[in-house]
C-alpha cells in the first residue's frame, strides 16, 4: 500500500460507506420481506420427525439429503413458484403420500437435527429404535360434506390405505335411516394416532380428495391448561408447563376496584 | 505481445471440475452413487464425509440453530480446506454461477459492453454489507437468511432436483452480469463470495506476481473479474490477495510467464 | 338461472328422501332439477360388477353416459353403492378400449401366428376365425375347439352361446370362468337339493340373529350385503351374534364378535366339529321330525384325487412340479388323516391310492348311527388342534371361539345364516365343504326358513343368471338340465328346434381342462368371452406358452386388452354392458335386465352380435353330419332329420338358431324399447361395416324362447317386458309373484305342490335315487328314491395337495379387494380406483418379513413350484396374516399371481384351489 494517490481518503470512505448502506437498507427490507413472506406460509407438510415450522427452518440446511434418500421419491425440495419456503423439503400427499418406512431413511440422512431422531423412535432396552408411527407430520380431517362413505356408499378406500387401519382411522357404524336396512361405514381420524402420512388423501376417490392432510398447527385447537379431562391420567400431562402466573382480564375487570367502586352510580335522575 | 488470444488448460480444469462436481451430485441424487450426495449446501463425499456450507452454519448460528456434531465436522473440513489452502478457489473451481457468469463476461465482450459509456460501477463492497446483513436477517427471522433467496443454491438444487420457476431468477442474475453491472453478481453482490474471500485470507495457495518478468501489457487485467486485485501488477513482485478467485486466468492471459500459481506463507513477510 | 353441480346433487338428494319419507318438496327445488336434467335420459341398469346385484339408474347425454345413481327403488342397496359401484360410469371410456378387430399378420396380410396385430375389417376377421375354425374342427371334430364363457355374459348372451357351441357345432367345450367361482357351489346344491341356487334371499340377513363367514370377505367382495350385516348388528347388538371364519384378518372382523383365524383345509374339520357337538352333546338340538321327514343321511369315496392332470405324461410339467402333481395318483396318509380316515382303516404312512377320480361325486345313503361314527374324531381338542390358524393366539382362546361357534348354531331359537364365497368353493374338497354346512343347518332344521340357512353367495353379476340357469356350462344344459341326461337333451332340442341326437352326450372340458386340451394339443381353436382366462387360470405359465407356441387359434373378444388378448391370434372389439340389451341374475335368484344406453364406441359390437354373425359362416350340412368323439362315442348324421323338419343344406346355423320364424316374429320398434337403440336390431346410428340390423328383436326373442325351458320346472321366470317395469324378480316367478325362500311350504308354490300338506318340500330332481351303504362304500346297488329330501352328507377332513415344507414355506392365497374387479381389466382404467390401490401387494405377517430382512414395501419374489412373481411386501395393510401365510390379489397383471398357484380342483365341481398353494419368498438379488 505505497501509492498514495491510491489511498482513499476518509470522506471518500464514509461516502462510499454511507451509499453502501443505503443500498444495504433497500436490499434488506426487500430481502427481509420476501423471507417473511416464505416464512408465513405455513401450510407445508414436512417429512417425518420435522422439527415445529420456526425451528425447521432456522435448522434445515437445504441439502436435499432426505429427498435422495426417500425411497418413493415423495419428498421434493421446494423450488421457486411453489410460493414456500425454498429448497426446503416437502411433499402433497395426493401426488405421492408418504409411505412410512420402518426405518426412516429420510430422518436417518438429515445432517442437522431438523428431522429430528428422537421424536420418530422408542427406547428399548435403553437404546433408540425407529418407531415410524411416532411421526406427526399433519393429521387427516374429512370433509364429511363430500365423502361418500357419509353418503352410505361403501367405499372406505382412505380406511382400507392407512398405514394404522383401525387405530388412526376407524370405521364410525351408523344405521342409514332412508334405506332402513343398510349401515354407514363413515371414517372417523383419530387425530392422536394419525401420522399425517396422507396415504388416505392419496387414495380418496373423490375428484379432489375429501379426506386431506392438514399440518397440525392449521388442523387441530388447543384447549387451555386451565381444565383436564378427569377421566384421563395422561391428559394431566398437558399442565406439566403451565404458568402459575395466572391473571385475567375482561372489559369488566378492567378498572381497578376502588376506580370503580367510585364511578357514578347506575341510577335513572 | 498483447493478444487476446491465450492458453486455456486452466478454464478447461476448472469447467472440468465445476462439471465433475455437478455430475457427481446429480448421480448421487438420481443414481444412488455415494460418491458425493446432497448439495453445496451440505454433502456426504463417500457417505460419510460431511462438508457443510460454512456460510449456512454462520447464518444457522445467527439464526439460532441448535448445530449437530456431523454440521460442525463438515465446516470444520471445508473451512480447513479453503481457509488454510484453497482459499476464495470454491467461486471459480465449484460454484456453477461461475459458468454463467463468465459467459456472460464473454458475451458482453461480444456485445461490447465495456467501453467507458456503457460502463455502470457498483462499490464490491455491496457483498460485505450483505453477508453482514444475511447474518442479520439471520437473527430476525430465525432462519439462514441467504439460504432463502441464494441464485447459488437455486441454480445448484435446480441442476440436481430440478428449477421450478427458479430459472428466471438465474436468467436474471445472468442478464444482471451481461447488461448492467460486469461480474455484477460474483464480483459485486454474492454474500457467498465474500464469505469465502474472508475466510480465504490466509490461504496458502495464492498466485504470485513476478514483477521482473513483466512487460506491463495489462491482458491479465482484461480478463481479471475481480479487477481491483491486480493492483499490484507492473508495481511490485508478490502474492495476489484480497477476493481472488484463484480462476488463474490471468496465468492464461500472462504470455511473460510474469504470473503462475503458488504456495505462500502468509506470515512470512 | 345457474345451477351449480352440489346445487343439483342437494336438490337431487333431497328429492331422494322426500320419495322415501313421503314429504312433498317444494316446486321450485323440484324445477332446478327438472331443468338440469332436461338434456338427460335416467334409466334403470344393474351394477356391473359383483353377484350383490345393485340396481342403479343411468344418466345419458349426447350419447354418452354421463353420471349413475344408486337405484333408490332398488330392493337391494335402496339407492347405494359400493366403491366399485359408484364408477359404473367412468369403466366403459378407458382410453385404450378396443375399437377394431385386430389380427396377427405377416407384411402380407395374411394371418400369421407369429405377426403383429394389426387392424382389420369384422369381415376378414370373421373370415379368419372361420377358416380356422373349420380347419380345427374338420381335424379334431367337436371336440377340437372350445368356448371360454363367462359369469358376466348377459343372459342372452350365454344363451345364445350355449345354442350355437351345444346345439350349433355339437361341442360341449363351453365353459365360463363362473367354474372358478362357484362350481362347489353348484355341485353343492346339485348333490344336496337336486337342484341349483340358495334357497333363502337377502331379507335373511334382516331376520336371522346370526351371521357366520366362512371364507367370505364380505366387508370387500359385497359391500353393499355387507352394510346390510352390518346394520343388522347395529340393531341389536346383545343379541345379533357375527363370526368370521378366515385363514387371516379381514375386514369382517372389525364387526364380528368372534374372529376365528384357521389353517387352510381345515374348514372341514370345523363343520364337522360343529356336527360332532350336535350329534354327541346336544343331541335335543336335532331337528327330529325335519330330520326324519325331509332328509336322508349320505356320504361318499374319499381316494378322489384333487382334480390335477390324471397322467403325469401328459402336461408339460417343470421336475419341480412332479412331488404335487403325483398326489392325483396316490398319496401318504398323514398323522391327521390317520385320524379323519380312521373309519376306513387308514393309517399314517399308507399309501391313499386315488382309485376314484373318475367317478368323484358318486354317493350312496348311510344311517344316522354310520353318521354319528364317522364324526367321532372330530373333538374340540382334535380340530382345534388341527385347525389352529395363529400361532400367536392361545389353543384355548382357540377352543373357546370354537366352541361358541358350535353353540351358537345348536342354540334352540336362534336363528343362523352362513354366509361362504371363495374360500369354501375354490378349495379342492369344496363340494364336501359345502355340503357340509347343510349338513349342520339341516341337522339343526335352521334351512329354508326366514333368517334360517345356508347361503352361497356369488361372486359374479349373472354367475347365477348366465353361467347356472342358462348352463353355459359343459356339463349342462338351461333350468338345471344336463348333457347326460338323453331326456334334457330331448326337451332342449325340441326347444332349440333340433334335430332329434343333435345334442352331444358327452360332458365338454370344463374351463381348467379346457387349457390343459389347449396344451395337449387336443383344441387347437379357442374363442374367449367376457373373460380374462390367461390371467384367471391357475398355473399361467403352462397356459401363456401353449396359446402362443403351439398350433392354434385364439380368439378374444373383449372390451380392452387384456393378457388374454396378448396371447390371442385375433381380437374383437366388444361392446360393454351398458352398450347392449341384457339381463343379469343376482345371488339371491333376482333377474334383471336392462337397455341399451349408448351406441358402442369405435366399431365395437356386442357379443350377441358377434355370435349372430359367426354363425352364419356354418350350413348345417357342415356341423350336422356324423362326428366321431371317442372309441365308444359317434355322433348321428342328422341332416336326413333336419331336412325333414324343413330345413335346406344351405341353411345356415344362423338361420336355424337365430334368424328363424318364431324369432323374426320379434319385431323391432317394440314399445319397450321405444327411445332406445338396439344395435343388432338397427345397426345403431354407426352402419359398422354396412350392417344395417337383423330387423327383430333378439333379445327378447331369446328371452322368450330361453324362459320356455324353466316355466313349469320350479325355474319360472317372468316375460321380457315385465323386467323392464318392476326392480328385478326373485325366481321362481309363478302368477307374477316372486319366492323369497324355496323349499318352504309357506313361501315356495312348487314346494306346496310337492309336500302334500307338509311344511317342507327339497324337491329337486337330480341324483334323487341312492344305493345304500356304509362309511366304506356301497353295500346294496338298487337305489331307493329319494324324493322331495335333502342329504346330509359325512365328509371328512382330507390334506390339501399342496401344503407348506421346508422349501416351499408359506401357504398362498389369492383373491380380490374392494377397489378391483376380478382381473382389472375395466377397474385399473379408472383412475381414481387406480390411484386408489395401484398394485398388487403380497400380505405378510410383519415377523415373517423381519426374519425374511423384508421391509414394509419392498419388492420380492414369490416363487412356487410352477413360477414366480415379483410382488410389494405389505405387513399393515387391510388383511393381516398369521404366520406363514400369504395373500396376492389377482387384478393386477403385473403381479400375474396365477403364475405361481396350483391348478388343482375339486375333483367334484372341477372349481380350481386359487387359495392353497405352497411358496417360498425371498430378495431380489
Amino acid at each position: 500500500m505505497s501509492d498514495d494517490s491510491k489511498k482513499i481518503t476518509r470522506k471518500q470512505f464514509l461516502a462510499q460507506s454511507v451509499k453502501a448502506l443505503g443500498m444495504a437498507t433497500v436490499a434488506g427490507i426487500g430481502w427481509g420481506s420476501f423471507v417473511y413472506e416464505l416464512k408465513a406460509a405455513p401450510f407445508i407438510l414436512r417429512p417425518p420427525g420435522a422439527l415445529k415450522e420456526k425451528d425447521f427452518l432456522s435448522q434445515c440446511i437445504k441439502c436435499g439429503l432426505c429427498v435422495e434418500a426417500c425411497p418413493y421419491d415423495t419428498l421434493r425440495l421446494a423450488v421457486p413458484g411453489e410460493n414456500k419456503p425454498l429448497g426446503t423439503p416437502y411433499f402433497t400427499p395426493r401426488q405421492t403420500p408418504c409411505y412410512l418406512c420402518e426405518d426412516i431413511p429420510c430422518v436417518a440422512s438429515c445432517p442437522t437435527g431438523s428431522l429430528d431422531k428422537k421424536s420418530v423412535s422408542k427406547e428399548v432396552d435403553g437404546a433408540l429404535q425407529w418407531d415410524v408411527n411416532r411421526t406427526r407430520i399433519g393429521v387427516a380431517v374429512v370433509d364429511t360434506e363430500n365423502c361418500i362413505a357419509y353418503w352410505g356408499i361403501q367405499c372406505d378406500a382412505c380406511y382400507r390405505a392407512c398405514p394404522l387401519l383401525d387405530k388412526a382411522i376407524t370405521l364410525e357404524m351408523d344405521h342409514n335411516e332412508r334405506t332402513g336396512k343398510h349401515a354407514f361405514l363413515k371414517p372417523f381420524v383419530h387425530k392422536d394416532v394419525c401420522t399425517g402420512c396422507g396415504l388416505c388423501e392419496h387414495a380418496c376417490v373423490t375428484e379432489k380428495a375429501s379426506i386431506y392432510v392438514l399440518p397440525r398447527s392449521i388442523a387441530l385447537g388447543r384447549v387451555g391448561t386451565n381444565y383436564i379431562k378427569g377421566w384421563d391420567k395422561r391428559d394431566e400431562e398437558r399442565i406439566k408447563n403451565a404458568g402459575d402466573n395466572v391473571r385475567t382480564q375482561t372489559e369488566r375487570s378492567k378498572k381497578k376496584p376502588v376506580d370503580y367502586l367510585n364511578d357514578e352510580l347506575p341510577v335513572d335522575e | 505481445m498483447s493478444k487476446l488470444k491465450h492458453d486455456t488448460h486452466l478454464t478447461l480444469a476448472r469447467r472440468a471440475t465445476q462439471t465433475g462436481i455437478i455430475l457427481l451430485f446429480i448421480s448421487g441424487s438420481r443414481l444412488g452413487w455415494d460418491i458425493l450426495q446432497g448439495n453445496l449446501s451440505f454433502s456426504r463425499f463417500l457417505d460419510f464425509i460431511p462438508m457443510t456450507d460454512p456460510f449456512a452454519f454462520l447464518q444457522m448460528l445467527f439464526a439460532g440453530a441448535v448445530i449437530s456434531t456431523d454440521m460442525i465436522l463438515g465446516t470444520v473440513i471445508v473451512l480447513v480446506l479453503y481457509g488454510l489452502f484453497f482459499g476464495r478457489a470454491f467461486c471459480a473451481w465449484v460454484c456453477p454461477m461461475n459458468i454463467l457468469s463468465e459467459w456472460a463476461a464473454r458475451l458482453r465482450v461480444w456485445l461490447d459492453k465495456n467501453k467507458p459509456g456503457s460502463r455502470i460501477t457498483v462499490s464490491r463492497n455491496i457483498r460485505f454489507w450483505l453477508l453482514g446483513l444475511a447474518l442479520l436477517l439471520s437473527i430476525v427471522f430465525h432462519t439462514a437468511a441467504f439460504e432463502l433467496i441464494s441464485p447459488v443454491s437455486i441454480l445448484h438444487r435446480g441442476l440436481i432436483f430440478g428449477f421450478g420457476l427458479g430459472w428466471t431468477l438465474i436468467l436474471a442474475v445472468f442478464l444482471f452480469d451481461l447488461v448492467i453491472v460486469k461480474n455484477g453478481f460474483c464480483g459485486h453482490i454474492c454474500p457467498l463470495g465474500a464469505f469465502y474471500t474472508l475466510i480465504g485470507k490466509y490461504a496458502l495457495l495464492k498466485i504470485s506476481h513476478n514483477h521482473k518478468a513483466c512487460t506491463q501489457c495489462m491482458d491479465c487485467k482484461v480478463v481479471c473479474p475481480e479487477l481491483p486485485v491486480l493492483k499490484n501488477i507492473g508495481k511490485e513482485s508478490g502474492a495476489i490477495t484480497g477476493a481472488c478467485t484463484r480462476c488463474g486466468r490471468c496465468i492464461e492471459a500472462c504470455n511473460d510467464k510474469a504470473l503462475k500459481f503458488d504456495i505462500i506463507n502468509p506470515f512470512k513477510n | 338461472m345457474a345451477l351449480t353441480r352440489r346445487d343439483f346433487i342437494k336438490a337431487a338428494a333431497a328429492a331422494g328422501a322426500a320419495s322415501v319419507a313421503g314429504v312433498t318438496l317444494k316446486p321450485s327445488t323440484l324445477k332446478a332439477a327438472e331443468a338440469t336434467e332436461k338434456d338427460w335420459r335416467w334409466d334403470k341398469a344393474v351394477c356391473r360388477f359383483c353377484g350383490t346385484g345393485c340396481g342403479i339408474m343411468m344418466a345419458t347425454k349426447n350419447d354418452k353416459i354421463v353420471a349413475v345413481k344408486g337405484d333408490p327403488k332398488a330392493p337391494v342397496n335402496r339407492g347405494l353403492n359400493c366403491i366399485k359401484g359408484y364408477f359404473n360410469a367412468k369403466i366403459m371410456y378407458g382410453n385404450d378400449r378396443l375399437t377394431e378387430p385386430l389380427l396377427r399378420m405377416n407384411d402380407k396380410g395374411e394371418f400369421d401366428k407369429k405377426g403383429k396385430f394389426r387392424p382389420v375389417s369384422w369381415k376378414k376377421a370373421f373370415e379368419v376365425m372361420a377358416t380356422q375354425f373349420k380347419k380345427a374342427y374338420n381335424e379334431l371334430g367337436p371336440t377340437g375347439i372350445a368356448v371360454f364363457g363367462s359369469g358376466q355374459y348377459t343372459v342372452q348372451e350365454g344363451y345364445a352361446m350355449a345354442k350355437l357351441v351345444k346345439g350349433g357345432f355339437r361341442s360341449n367345450n363351453l365353459d365360463p370362468n363362473a367354474r372358478h367361482c362357484m362350481a362347489s357351489a353348484v355341485a353343492g346344491f346339485i348333490q344336496t337339493f337336486g337342484i341349483d341356487e340358495p334357497a333363502g334371499c337377502y331379507d335373511d340377513i334382516e331376520l336371522t340373529d346370526t351371521i357366520v363367514t366362512w371364507g367370505a370377505n364380505m366387508a370387500e367382495m359385497h359391500p353393499i350385503l355387507w352394510s346390510r350385516v352390518t346394520d343388522r348388528k347395529l340393531s341389536n347388538t346383545d343379541k345379533v351374534k357375527v363370526f368370521n371364519l378366515s385363514t387371516y384378518t379381514n375386514r369382517c372382523s372389525d364387526l364380528a364378535d368372534t374372529e376365528i383365524i384357521f389353517k387352510p383345509q381345515t374348514d372341514l374339520a370345523i363343520w364337522n366339529f360343529i356336527a360332532r357337538e350336535i350329534v354327541y352333546n346336544h343331541p335335543d338340538a336335532i331337528d327330529w321330525d325335519f330330520v326324519k321327514k325331509h332328509t336322508i343321511f349320505a356320504t361318499g369315496a374319499v381316494d378322489i384325487g384333487y382334480g390335477m392332470r390324471g397322467s403325469t405324461q401328459k402336461g408339460k410339467f417343470k421336475p419341480s412340479e412332479m412331488d404335487t402333481v403325483i398326489k392325483e395318483q396316490h398319496k401318504k396318509v398323514s398323522a391327521a388323516e390317520a385320524v379323519t380316515l380312521a373309519h376306513l382303516g387308514y393309517k399314517e404312512g399308507d399309501t391313499l391310492e386315488m382309485k376314484h377320480t373318475k367317478t368323484a361325486g358318486a354317493h350312496w345313503q348311510i344311517t344316522f348311527d354310520d353318521f354319528k361314527k364317522a364324526l367321532a374324531p372330530y373333538t374340540l381338542d382334535f380340530v382345534a388342534n388341527l385347525a389352529k390358524g395363529n400361532d400367536e393366539e392361545s389353543i384355548d382362546s382357540f377352543k373357546e371361539k370354537l366352541q361358541s361357534l358350535a353353540d351358537a348354531y345348536v342354540e334352540k331359537g336362534r336363528k343362523v345364516v352362513s354366509f361362504w364365497t371363495m374360500g369354501m368353493n375354490q378349495h379342492t374338497r369344496g363340494t364336501w365343504v359345502n355340503e357340509q354346512s347343510y349338513m349342520v343347518h339341516l341337522l339343526l332344521g335352521k334351512q329354508s326358513k326366514p333368517g334360517n340357512g345356508a347361503f352361497s353367495l356369488t361372486g359374479q353379476p349373472s354367475a347365477c343368471g348366465t353361467a347356472r340357469e342358462v348352463g353355459t356350462f359343459a356339463h349342462r344344459l338351461p333350468a338345471d338340465m344336463v348333457v347326460k341326461n338323453p331326456k334334457h337333451r330331448k326337451v332342449t332340442e325340441k326347444i332349440w328346434k333340433l334335430p332329434p341326437q343333435t345334442i352331444n352326450p358327452k360332458v365338454g372340458s370344463h374351463y381348467t381342462k379346457l387349457m390343459r386340451d389347449i396344451e395337449d394339443g387336443t383344441i387347437k381353436w379357442a374363442w374367449v368371452q367376457v373373460c380374462n382366462p390367461w390371467q384367471n387360470t391357475a398355473n399361467a405359465n403352462h397356459w401363456i406358452k401353449a396359446a402362443r407356441e403351439m398350433d392354434n387359434f385364439i380368439v378374444v373378444s373383449d372390451g380392452y386388452p387384456s393378457i388374454s388378448a396378448k396371447v390371442a391370434d385375433l381380437i374383437l372389439p366388444s361392446a360393454m354392458i351398458f352398450e347392449k340389451w341384457g339381463a343379469y341374475g343376482n345371488a339371491e335368484r333376482r333377474t334383471q335386465h336392462w337397455r341399451q344406453q349408448v351406441t358402442p364406441v369405435g366399431k365395437a359390437m356386442p357379443d350377441l352380435w358377434q355370435a349372430m354373425e359367426f354363425s352364419k359362416y356354418f350350413t348345417i350340412d357342415e356341423v350336422w353330419k356324423s362326428w366321431k368323439i371317442d372309441s365308444k362315442l359317434t355322433l348321428p348324421d342328422v341332416r336326413q332329420d333336419a331336412l325333414k323338419m324343413g330345413y335346406k343344406k344351405t341353411d345356415t346355423l344362423f338361420d336355424v338358431l337365430f334368424a328363424n320364424k318364431e324369432a323374426r316374429a320379434y319385431v323391432w320398434p317394440d314399445p319397450i324399447g321405444e327411445g332406445f337403440d338396439n344395435t343388432e336390431a338397427t345397426g345403431d346410428k354407426r352402419k359398422v361395416e354396412g350392417f344395417e340390423g337383423y330387423g327383430f328383436f333378439p333379445q327378447k326373442y331369446l328371452w322368450e324362447e330361453y324362459r320356455k325351458f324353466g316355466l313349469g320346472h320350479a325355474h319360472d321366470l317372468a316375460d321380457f317386458d315385465t323386467y323392464h317395469k318392476v326392480r328385478g324378480l326373485k325366481w321362481p316367478v309363478v302368477d307374477g309373484k316372486e319366492t323369497q325362500w324355496r323349499f318352504n311350504s309357506k313361501y315356495d308354490p312348487y314346494a306346496r305342490k310337492a309336500s302334500a300338506g307338509e311344511d317342507f318340500a327339497f324337491y329337486g330332481g337330480a341324483l334323487k335315487a341312492l344305493p345304500q351303504g356304509d362309511l366304506k362304500g356301497v353295500t346294496q346297488k338298487e337305489k331307493k328314491s329319494l324324493k322331495n329330501k335333502a342329504k346330509i352328507f359325512f365328509r371328512p377332513y382330507m390334506d390339501a395337495p399342496e401344503m407348506p415344507d421346508k422349501n416351499y414355506p408359506f401357504w398362498l392365497a389369492t383373491g380380490r379387494v374392494i377397489e378391483h374387479w376380478h382381473t382389472g381389466t375395466m377397474t385399473m382404467r379408472v383412475p381414481e380406483l387406480y390411484r386408489a390401490v395401484p398394485h398388487a401387494e403380497c400380505f405378510m405377517n410383519p415377523e415373517d418379513a423381519e426374519a425374511h430382512g423384508f421391509k414394509n414395501g419392498e419388492e420380492v419374489w414369490v416363487e412356487s413350484r410352477r413360477g414366480r412373481v415379483k410382488a410389494r411386501i405389505n405387513t399393515r395393510g387391510r388383511n393381516r396374516m398369521p404366520k406363514g401365510s400369504l395373500f396376492i390379489p389377482f387384478f393386477d397383471e403385473r403381479v400375474l399371481v396365477n403364475k405361481v398357484t396350483l391348478d388343482a380342483t375339486c375333483p367334484i365341481s372341477k372349481e380350481t384351489d386359487f387359495k392353497k398353494s405352497a411358496v417360498k419368498v425371498y430378495k431380489i438379488a
